[in-house]
């Protein structure tokens, strides 16, 4: 084990539909600024956080233009947080399940994660302090 | 730690969670219930749910999320005796102490 704490998180859900991928977000970020190494093992629609085609958009129900809308993209989250986490002399190692992303057309994500198996989860939790695992319904 | 995220009034099975950490402590482990999301309404002093209030008197260390808390305009008088307000920080100390720490 590494003198540097590593956490690692497994994420199931997509973004825009549960409290649970705010929260993942939250704890993510408590994680970064202490410098701490993250791993991020993201499964089935937990891929779509990173998703790079993600585009801010108006909203006419509530006739609110797109600058007035100012729609929260986690994508930007995600890049915000590895960046929080160089910033503290931390890393971040995303991995999305290549199964998942392939299945739901994730073909390209921000910079900063990879493509890998649950067999990535395993390696990643035995070898981090410890493992938190943030499973959906 | 076992992090209860759902409200018992609408997923009974948050009531399973309450066992666990009733029997945890039974069997000598120290347990905090850290309540975050819908898991935070019944801490509410005025919710009534019998498995929760069964928590209190075993004694059980309850946290809630402040940010889950100020979401659904809940204050910290608000809650049960016994229940305060908590940072979300505390689930990482948790896990960076090595605790198992549990999602439901």
């Amino acid at each position: 084990m590494n003198e540097k704490t590593t956490l690692t998180f497994a994420i199931m859900d997509p973004p825009f539909e549960s409290a649970r991928s705010t929260t993942f977000f939250r704890l993510l970020n408590v994680a970064a600024s202490r410098g701490y190494n993250i791993n991020v093992f993201a499964y089935e629609g937990g891929v779509h956080l990173p998703f790079n085609k993600q585009k801010r958009h108006a909203n006419g129900v509530h006739g609110t233009t797109l600058e007035e809308e100012n729609h929260p993209l986690p994508k930007e989250w995600v890049n915000e947080l590895i960046n929080i986490a160089k910033q503290n002399n931390g890393h971040i190692e995303w991995v999305n399940c290549g199964l998942c992303a392939d299945e739901r057309g994730i073909d390209e994500t921000v910079s900063g994660v990879r493509r890998g198996s649950p067999a990535d989860f395993w390696k990643l939790a035995s070898a981090s302090d410890n493992s938190l695992v943030i499973g959906t319904r | 730690m076992l992090i209860s995220s759902r409200d018992p009034f609408e997923c009974r099975e948050t009531e399973n969670l309450y066992r666990l950490a009733v029997n945890l402590n039974n069997n000598g482990h120290a347990v905090t219930l850290f309540l975050v999301q819908n898991g935070v309404m019944p801490a509410r002093k005025s919710a009534a749910n019998r498995k929760f209030a069964g928590l209190i008197r075993q004694g059980i260390h309850i946290e809630v999320d402040d940010f889950s808390a100020k979401e659904r305009s809940i204050m910290e008088k608000e809650l049960k005796k016994g229940i305060n307000l908590a940072s979300i920080e505390n689930i990482i100390n948790s896990l960076a102490k090595g605790t198992k720490t549990i999602w439901h």
